[in-house]
Formats: structure tokens, sequence, C-alpha cells
């Protein structure tokens, strides 16, 4: 048999070895919630029904689940890419923030230009806020000062308190000052959204990251190189990679993913700035980065999954008269499930 | 002396590690009163077997009888309740904590509350009993690598084992050391123990073996009496045939050290002291065209530091470093491996090579931008260069598809010598490049940095063995402590001379 031949049946069986796991995963945290719902006193088969109906067989479930996909995409590339590294990103919660809050000055900056121009710039705007917000911890650790895992998670709760301060502050709107945010982005910043749904570019732009991702890491030479840096450092410093200069790249770029899921959650559902910018998109892009194990693939059927699942909290909320956190017991099932396999 | 007696018989003894008959029906006898050697390349079968004898791994079939008596060994816990123990290569102490305190650790009978007296007045009396003599209160992160084998020793010695198993013990020690430890073994067997010395190094099993048996293939190739014996018959059973032995470099080859062009030097080069790497101290060194200039030193004298200061990853704080004419003192490594830098480590898994990747892959790291096309590589350039280079070498070429992690240890280091010699290096920087190969595979790299040297490369060889010292070095420096303690010319220094200075016994010397 070929190389070739020997790599595609390798690849394959990879491909469903993966699948079945996702698949087995997702069971067994349905069975366990199932449980927990009938415990509940809820008729869990109807419960699932439900979600089902509200979700996946309508067309206006399906469009929410793609506005909720949107966030979780970018936020799960910003943790898997650093994670080929070998570094771990738990800031996406930050870079989100930080990504909002830059694309915002920039909206706020240029308010009279036209789309064109401001919206590719409000983009940049958002992947730059979301970079440095990466690049601050991988900085420190390139300088072998502290561990990127401390530094990401301790800047998740900086973040807010920026954006806090301006739409508290300098940004708040005049129109009605009961609730703090900030006043409408200009039209020309926000991001057009598609079939009178909620669906936005973003998703367009969530869907080329995680192309983008996939190229970056398995078809250039920089995705190598970080590739090796993950694999192997000590190896990867003496065969001449500059370790340090990929670890800030990584940081900053899979923080300029995260950036970006905070700008389009301002910019395409929002359409101004507020503190309540995400329920904690940038922990859950963290789960689904991990739970897919980094492939692209894995990622954009974990970050559907999600969505179903944030999604099922409100129909359970509304059909059932279940408490909105009780999908956080499922989230919980699904990381317990896969933290036994992890160990064994 | 007592009679001999058989502690250990192990009866059609068979292991199948996939594809690998690790052990293959073997028969082997250990006696009381014996030092038992036994000899096989890598892959032979010899630490399964031991590591079957010790309880780590539970044979597929066959018989184990300790004293006669069948028993089951399921774990390194029964092994040593039946008087089995086994001193490893890497030793198992606690750094932090003192000789006693790791020997106590290791006892099971103990109180909750030890007996520190008793126990350090029975390691006193061991000790002087077998040449084992040391400190119970020292701390044993101020022991040298030969004091840690004796608390080793000891360890066993007190948990009452009666069968020692030695895996390469030598490995890690200097000269003078290894004669202390045969001094022990002499000891041990006068008092009936029985000793397994595990090792692939011929001189020291003559010295020292009273029965030597050969592994071959998993098989037991031959079980002598030393002194029915010789060297010639041993690596026969070896190896099935004589081993061509590598010609002898003429002694009188002509020294061009200081006529021919400096490819690498080093003029009063010093480094700090990072965590657990220690600083090189004014380090002279110069390594011309066509020449091998080795390093020799017990481990951890500065080797791995010296290394990484030639390939540029640790800076220089006095001084300068040279590479072929121009000053590299800040060159990055990308810088020197672009200008003709070549690095063979010993351990390629460690230090050259990413497991998670493809030979592909791992042939492309390292060649800077060699290779280098739009965003991407040129792999097809890549690989009609690194086919040349497998070819030249007389290498096999693994799938290069394949995952690093798949290929044996000896194609993972041909995949990494390979890479490295495709580009004609100018200087070729081996650490340990043999350690842990077999007489063969180890000749054969030895070969390749001779021809290498021939063909105008100079070669910085890093190494523990003074046999391929000897063999290889036009000029051998000794490094101590991060100092150069030793220059000598080829031919010009004896094992024991370098041995004393390797262990700082004696200040310096140049010849």
């Amino acid at each position: 048999m070929s190389e070739a031949v020997l790599g595609a049946v390798r690849r394959k069986s990879d491909a469903a070895r993966a699948t079945a796991r996702f698949g087995a995963i997702t069971a067994i945290a349905l069975a366990v919630f199932a449980a927990v719902l009938l415990v509940a006193g809820k008729n869990p088969l109807q419960a699932y029904a439900d979600t089902f109906r509200h979700t996946l067989a309508s067309a206006y479930g399906f469009s929410e689940l793609l506005v909720r996909m949107t966030p979780l995409l970018l936020a799960a590339v910003a943790v898997a890419l650093p994670a080929r590294l070998g570094l771990i990103n738990v800031g996406g919660e930050g870079q989100l923030f930080m990504g909002a809050f830059t694309a915002t000055a920039g909206a706020f900056l240029f308010p009279n230009a036209p789309a064109w121009l401001l919206l590719p710039f409000v983009v940049c705007m958002g992947f730059l806020g979301g970079a440095l917000w990466g690049a601050i911890p991988a900085l420190l650790r390139a300088a072998n000062l502290v561990n990127e895992t401390v530094t990401t998670l301790l800047l998740n709760y900086v973040a807010p308190l920026i954006v806090g301060y301006f739409v508290f502050g300098p940004w708040r709107t005049a129109e009605n000052s009961a609730y703090p945010q900030s006043a409408r982005y200009p039209e020309a910043a926000l991001l057009p959204s598609f079939f009178g749904t909620r669906v936005h570019a973003g998703l367009l732009i969530a869907l080329a990251a995680l192309a983008l991702y996939w190229l970056l890491m398995e078809r250039t030479r920089w995705g190598l190189a970080m590739r090796a840096v993950g694999g192997n450092p000590e190896a990867a410093r003496r065969l001449g990679i500059a370790v340090p200069l990929w670890i800030v790249a990584a940081l900053a770029i899979g923080g300029g993913f995260a950036g970006l899921a905070g700008m389009s959650e301002a910019m395409g559902i929002a359409g101004r700035l507020r503190q309540s910018l995400s329920p904690g998109y940038g922990f859950t892009g963290f789960l689904i980065a991990w739970l897919a194990g980094g492939r692209p693939l894995g990622i954009l059927f974990m970050a559907f999954l999600f969505a179903i699942i944030t999604s099922a909290g409100d129909t359970l909320q509304i059909s059932q008269g279940l408490p909105y956190a009780v999908v956080n017991i499922l989230l919980a099932t699904i990381l317990f499930v896969v933290l036994a396999r992890r160990t064994k | 002396m007592p009679p001999s007696t058989v502690l250990v018989e192990m009866r059609g003894v068979s292991k199948r590690y996939g594809a690998v008959q690790a052990n293959d029906g073997v028969d082997f006898r250990l006696q009381g009163g014996e030092v038992h050697a036994l000899l096989g390349e890598n892959g032979a079968g010899k630490s399964t077997l031991s590591k079957i004898l010790y309880g780590f791994v539970r044979p597929d079939s066959g018989q184990i009888l300790l004293g006669g008596e069948p028993v089951r060994l399921d774990s390194p816990r029964d092994a040593r309740s039946h008087g089995v123990g086994m001193v490893f290569q890497s030793f198992m102490l606690i750094s932090a904590l003192s000789v006693l305190e790791n020997i106590e650790l290791f006892l099971t009978d103990l109180p909750a509350v030890p007996d520190d007296e008793a126990v350090g007045t029975r390691i006193r009396e061991f000790g002087e009993r077998f040449g084992l003599s040391i400190d119970p209160g020292a701390p044993v992160r101020q022991l040298s690598i030969g004091d840690q084998q004796k608390v080793e020793i000891l360890k066993l010695l007190l948990a009452n084992a009666r069968i020692l198993i030695f895996d390469e013990p030598t490995r890690v020690l200097a000269p003078h050391e290894i004669d202390g430890l045969f001094r022990v073994f002499a000891a041990l067997k006068a008092e009936g123990y029985a000793i397994l010395f595990i090792t692939h190094k011929l001189a020291e099993v003559m010295r020292c073996a009273d029965r030597i048996t050969v592994m071959r293939k998993g098989r037991i190739a031959g079980s002598y009496d030393a002194r029915d014996v010789d060297v010639a018959r041993l690596v026969t059973m070896m190896f099935g045939e004589p081993a061509a032995h590598a010609p002898r470099q003429e002694a009188e080859r002509l020294l061009q050290t200081d006529t021919a062009p400096a490819i690498l030097e080093l003029r009063g080069a010093a480094s700090r002291a990072t965590g657990n790497e220690i600083a090189l101290r004014k380090l002279d060194l110069r390594v011309g065209s066509r020449e091998i200039v080795g390093v020799a030193g017990v481990s951890g004298s500065g080797q791995k530091e010296l290394g990484d200061l030639v390939l540029g990853l640790r800076r220089l704080t006095m001084g300068v470093k040279r590479f072929c004419g121009d000053d590299a003192s800040a060159w990055s490594i990308a810088r020197m491996r672009e200008n003709g830098l070549a690095f063979i480590p010993e351990d390629p898994l460690g230090m050259a090579a990413v497991a998670g990747m493809s030979v592909r892959e791992n042939l492309v790291l390292g060649t800077g931008r060699l290779y280098h096309r739009g965003t991407g590589l040129d792999w097809p350039r890549l690989q009609s260069t690194m086919e040349k280079s497998f070819r030249a070498l007389a290498f096999p070429m693994p799938a290069l598809q394949a995952p690093m992690a798949t290929l044996s240890g000896g194609n993972l280091q041909r995949v990494v010598i390979a890479r490295e010699m495709a580009h004609q290096p100018r200087l070729i920087l081996a650490l340990y490049p043999t350690r842990g190969l077999d007489v063969r595979s180890a000749a054969s790299v030895r070969d390749l940095l001779r021809r290498a040297c021939a063909a105008g490369s100079g070669v910085l060889l890093i190494s523990e063995d003074l046999e391929e010292l000897a063999e290889m070095a036009d000029r051998l420096l000794v490094l101590f402590q991060g100092a150069i303690v030793g220059e000598f010319r080829r031919g010009a220094w004896t094992a024991e001379q370098v041995g004393l200075l390797m262990t700082g016994a004696r200040a310096s010397a140049s010849v």
C-alpha cells in the first residue's frame, strides 16, 4: 500500500474515532441530564422534544443557534490555536471584552466614515484589542516570568472593568440614563445581518477564522514551527525556532480571534457596548476547544452542540418552568464525562 | 564462602510485545556467590528478562523459581519480599532527604516512628562490611553519583535482598568509581549474594564476572564460565558474526591543530549558572577543519551547557565565540545552523525531533529558510535532498508520512542524522551521539563522524566513553565543574590520567 493511502486510512480512522468519541460523550451527558430532569419531576423526553422543536426543527430556532454559535466558534479558536504550542489560554473572556472595547473606540472615532471603510476598520480594531490582551501574558511567558494560564485568567477580570468604566463614564449614552451602555454605533459600523434574522456577518468571520486556523497550522511553515514548539520545545529551541516569538504570536492571534468574538457581539447583536456583553462565551469557548481536541471540525460540531445546549436553557425555562441554570448541570456533566475519560 | 546455591532459576520464560518477541523460551540460572554478567546488544532482551525477575513485567509463559520454590512475581513488591532487589540506571533517591531517610523510606518493616539510631548503625555496619561506607546523615543532593549508587545498594541490603540486579551500573561512573563498584561486587559475592550485572561493556565483564550469559534476539546465545571464554567469542555470540572492528585511525595522522583554519573557536568563553545548569568558566577551545575534538567529563560537568553555548542557546557573559572566523558570540541558533552547524544529540526525541510530527516534517525542522516557498514549504525539493542524504549515509529512508513516534530508536536517530548531514555541515556538535546505541550502530555513527571529518568538517564530540574518545579524538579536553582542566593530543593520555581529572582528583594537566 502506498504511503498516501496509508495516511488517508489513518486519517479516516482518526476521524471515525473522534466522531465516536463526541457521540459517546454527548450520549452519556444527555442520559445523566435526563436523570436529573426525572429527579426534578420533569419528563426528560418531553424536555428533549421541546428543545429539539425550538432549536433544530424551526427556522427561527435554527437561526438563533447560528447566532449563538458565532462567538463560541471564535472563542474556541482563540483557545485551540495557542494550545497547539502547549499554551493554555484561559483569557478568552477578557480578550473578547477588549475586542469589543477597541472596536467600539474605532466606531466612535470615525462615526462619519462610510461602511466600506469603517466596517473593516472596526473588525481590525476588534482583532487588535483581543491580540493586545493576549500579547500581555504572552510577553510575560516568553520572558519566562509568569505562566500564561494565571495571567490570562486574571486579565479576564480587568477587561470588563475597563469596559465598565467607559459605559458608566465617558461613553455612557445620553438617551436613557437608567441603563449603563454606550450610544448606538453609527449604522456604518454594524455588521450586516441576513434573511431578516439575527444571523450576521460575524458568522462568516467565525467560519473564516476556523478555516484560517486550520490552514495556518496544517498548511504553512509558520504552523509547522508552532506545532514543533508544542510538540517538543527543547528540540524546537535547538533547531533554531524562535520559541518566544511564536509564543507571543500564537497568543496574540488567539486573543485576536476572541477579540473578533467581542466585536461581532457588539457590532452584530447589541449595536452598542454593554458590560453584559458576554454570558461567558470566552469560558465556553475554552471548553469547546478542549472537548474538540483542537480539531477544526470538532470545534464546529461542539460549538453547534453548545449553542443547542444554551438554547435548551431558554426552552426549558419557558416550557418546563425550570431555571435557566439547569443547563449548567448538562455542561458540567459533559465536562465530567471528558475528565473521567482522560484520567483513566 | 557458602557452597554455590541456585538462587534464581527461570525456565522457558517468554514475553512478547506486539510483534517483538522480547524473550523467547529463556532458561537462566543465577547462583549465590557469583557475579553473573548478562550481555547483549540493545534489544537483545536483557532488560526484559531483568524486569521479569524484578516483577515489573509478567512473562507470557515460563516459570520462575527463587531458592527452589516456584513463585509468582506480580509486582516489584513481590520480588522484594523474595529477596530480589534492583539498582536502576537512574537512581530512585530523593535528593532533599538524607541517606538515612532515603533508606528508611525503602524499608517496609519499620515501625511508624523509625529508630534512626538502629538503622544508622546497620547502615554503617553494612557499609564497612561491603566497602559502601557513607555518612547516614549526609543529604543525598551532596553525594557524588558513585556515592548515590552506594545508597541504592545499601537500601537493598538493609531490605534483606539476596539477589541484586544492576542495570548498566557503570554507565554513570568515573573509572575509579567503577573499580570501587567491582570491589563491592567481590565483597558481596564472598558473602553469598547473587549479582546480576547487565551491561554491554565487554572489558568490564571480563574484569569482574564469574559467569557470562549472552543474549541475542530474545534468546540465550550462550552461557560460559568467565575463565573459559574470551572477548572475541563473546562478540561473536552477541552479534552472530565477528563484528567488524573499525580500523584504528593512524596515530601519526598529521595534527593540523595549529595550521588548519579554525571552524569553532572559544576564547575565555564563560556563561552564568541557571536553574540546575552550571556555569562555564573561561573556556578556550578550538576545533579546526578535519579535526575531531573530544570532550570528556563525568555527567554534569558542563557538557550540556557547553553544547548549548556552541549552539547559541546560552549567552556568553565573557569572552568570544568565533565560527569560521566570524564573531558569533551573539548569533542565534538559527544563524549558527544556517552557517553550517549540525547537532547530533544523544536522545533525538529529547532535543532534536518532535515525536508527534511526521518524518517529513521533522526533516524540514531546523533547515531555516532553505525550503521556504511562499507561505509553505518546498516539499519535493526537501525530499530529493533528504533522499540523497539518506543514500549517502546508507540509511534506509523511512516512510515520510509516518509519525516520528512510530520509529524505533535507531531509525529516529538516523532521521536526525540524515537531516543534520544533508547540507554539508562545517561543524558537527555531537553530544553523546552513541549513548544507548548497540555496538554496531555506535560504530556506524563513529564512522560517519570520521567520514564527515575527512571531508572537511570539524567535529566537537562530547562523550563519557573514554574508549570512544581514545578512538576518535585528535585532541581531548577534560571538563570538570564547567572548566577545562586538561588537554591532550591523540594517544598522549591514559584512562587513569583522564579519569582523575574528570573526577577532580587531580587539578589540571595538558600534554
